[in-house]
């Protein structure tokens, strides 16, 4: 399989109103008291996370960069105090920066990774809530990239790849399809520049702020691609590609088309799809300025020029990359899973549609992409309340969209009068709240999570550490990615009452 | 090896981003149901769009 697993993180904006200018709560501790109010709601412990497989700070391109010479920003394993568990449904929720951090559980399917995604704006909209209450002040969170005067935070898809792939044909392939998707993947943004320094609207929340084509940062001179090597798996036998490129899409075919489109392209460039004299078709010879002009062009006609000298538009790009995938579907599909085979197909077909819209008229997609759904109704505001770009309401539509509350959600509004498609429903939207996915490691973490909670003491993406009735520390490897499903572990599990069973149960005896 | 990823020399003219001509697709005159719909948005609207706005000041993420 080329393409194993994958899932979404997101950092929330967050904003207590009403606060004491002359004493404000720092954004770090207001988010904690956010993800707190929620977790002890939920009777869910505090587990610590295990930072010990952490490596943010090690380079895909082969090296290291010393603590000393890093930017603060960068050092992610610290112990901080704050907020850092795990839930019962697989996912990490956290305070990341200045920001509440939801990381989906590990998939191995777009629908399982919106299903997670969204169940995760339910869990911060809830906390949301239940923090307004302790502090005495409504709180707002937004599922969205920026705040329009210069910063952003992110929403990045994680996809494992294989390590013998090698990592320079992603960097040199997958790059120009990341600076086309936005069409696609775009959640519309009102402001041009990285502190809206020009009045107007354009396709992509973080476009404005990649400043670099590749490299380790994250929260300054954004890359194209990221080069954090840090797999959360075996190293000799995984890569994890983390992905900083995206918008928080509230959509859920935004959503379902940003994480089946890049999976599908990445198990094409896995497969060596692209013969070696087309690659130049596929590349871009700039593509930090190519990401900009794509983003702030709601045409969708502006032409690019690729590194073959030849001028092509994003559609034409994505269209392109759609050719390659249905290729590699019709030589390669004994890769995938009887699931993802279907699926696949269905992203095909879906992609195609969308690509179609955007060709003879975008404002056809206004009720499965968010950037459309958006400019119609910032375009219907204008047209009725005569308003420039630069009008505050405008801005405000905007940020609002955005909000997880489904009360303020302007984006909820259209879901509510049948003017957004859906991709998966309220029930599995529910399930995936409280169950982890059944075909990853994320099951066997979610049940030991549910079932053991209190006696865990610490766990990461890749092991648990859980504490016996005698005091002794035990760590559980979940190593590999696809072992822990339901399938392997689901019975073993059931058999157990206690942690010192799963110990012995783990270690190939029998529990009890 | 890092050089490897180094910039390549530049091809293609592409200016600054933030003063060229920015193309937007033409407004499209609002249906009914539309009208109806921003009535609704209105009553959910935070006040002071303005000053919400404004205050409105994240710290950077990732």
């Amino acid at each position: 399989m080329s393409v194993a697993a994958g899932g979404i993180e997101t950092e929330y904006g967050i904003a207590m109103l009403g606060d004491d200018p002359s004493n404000p709560l720092h954004p770090m501790y207001l988010s904690h008291h956010v993800l707190q109010a929620w977790l002890d709601a939920h009777a869910a412990g505090r587990t610590g996370w295990d930072f010990s497989s952490e490596a943010p700070l090690s380079d895909a391109r082969g090296h290291r960069v010393a603590r000393t010479e890093a930017h603060p920003d960068q050092l992610t394993d610290i112990e901080t105090g704050l907020v850092n568990t795990i839930l019962p449904n697989g996912a990490r929720l956290y305070v990341d920066h200045a920001h509440p951090e939801y990381s989906g559980p590990e998939v191995t399917t777009a629908r399982d990774a919106v299903a997670w995604d969204v169940a995760g704006d339910t869990i911060v909209a809830e906390a949301g809530r239940l923090a307004a209450g302790r502090l005495g002040h409504p709180v707002r969170l937004y599922k969205n990239n920026t705040d329009g005067k210069g910063q952003a935070y992110g929403c990045h898809e994680n996809y494992l790849l294989l390590r013998d792939v090698p990592f320079h044909r992603v960097v040199v392939q997958f790059t120009g399809f990341l600076v086309t998707r936005q069409i696609v993947t775009g959640a519309g943004r009102v402001g041009i520049g990285q502190g809206s320094e020009v009045p107007g609207f354009q396709i992509g929340q973080r476009a404005d702020f990649f400043e670099r084509e590749v490299g380790l940062e994250t929260t300054m001179l954004r890359p194209i691609i990221n080069t954090r090597d840090e797999p959360h798996a075996d190293p000799k036998m995984y890569r994890r590609l983390h992905v900083i490129t995206g918008d928080a899409n509230r959509s859920e075919v935004a959503t379902w088309l940003k994480f089946g489109t890049a999976a599908l392209v990445l198990r094409a460039i896995s497969a060596g799809m692209v013969p070696r004299d087309r690659v130049e078709e596929f590349t871009l010879p700039n593509p930090v300025a190519a990401m900009h002009r794509v983003s702030h062009d709601t045409t969708c006609t502006v032409p690019l020029t690729m590194t073959d000298g030849a001028n092509r538009t994003a559609v034409d790009v994505q269209e392109a990359w759609l050719e390659v995938c249905r290729a590699y579907l019709d030589r390669c599909s004994d890769d995938l899973t009887e699931a993802q085979r279907a699926e696949s197909v269905e992203i095909c077909e879906r992609w195609q549609q969308v690509l179609d819209g955007l060709r003879t008229d975008p404002f056809t997609l206004g009720d499965q992409l968010d950037w459309v759904a958006k400019l119609a109704l910032l375009e219907s505001y204008r047209a009725r309340d005569d308003l420039g770009w630069e009008a505050a309401k405008l801005a405000l539509i905007d940020l609002q969209y955005a909000d997880v509350d489904p009360a303020r959600s302007l984006y909820q509004r259209l879901v509510e009068r049948g003017r957004m498609q859906r991709i998966v429903g309220d029930d599995a939207i529910g399930h995936a709240r409280e169950n982890p996915p059944h075909d990853t490691r994320a099951w066997f973490r979610g049940r030991v999570m549910a079932k053991f909670g209190p006696q865990v003491r610490a766990a990461s993406w890749d092991a648990m550490i859980v504490a016996t009735a005698d005091g002794a520390l035990k760590r559980i490897e979940l190593s590999e990615p696809l072992r822990g499903t339901r399938a392997l572990t689901g019975d073993l599990l059931d058999g157990c009452d206690t942690v010192e069973e799963l110990l012995t149960a783990l270690s190939g005896g029998e529990p009890g | 090896m890092a050089q490897e990823y180094q910039q390549r020399p530049r091809r293609g003219d592409d200016a600054d981003e933030h003063a060229e001509q920015q193309q937007t697709v033409q407004a499209r005159p609002s249906d009914e149901a539309f009208d109806s719909l921003l009535d609704e948005i209105d009553d959910v609207l935070e006040s002071n769009a303005e000053e919400f706005v404004r205050s409105f000041v994240q710290k950077g993420g990732q």
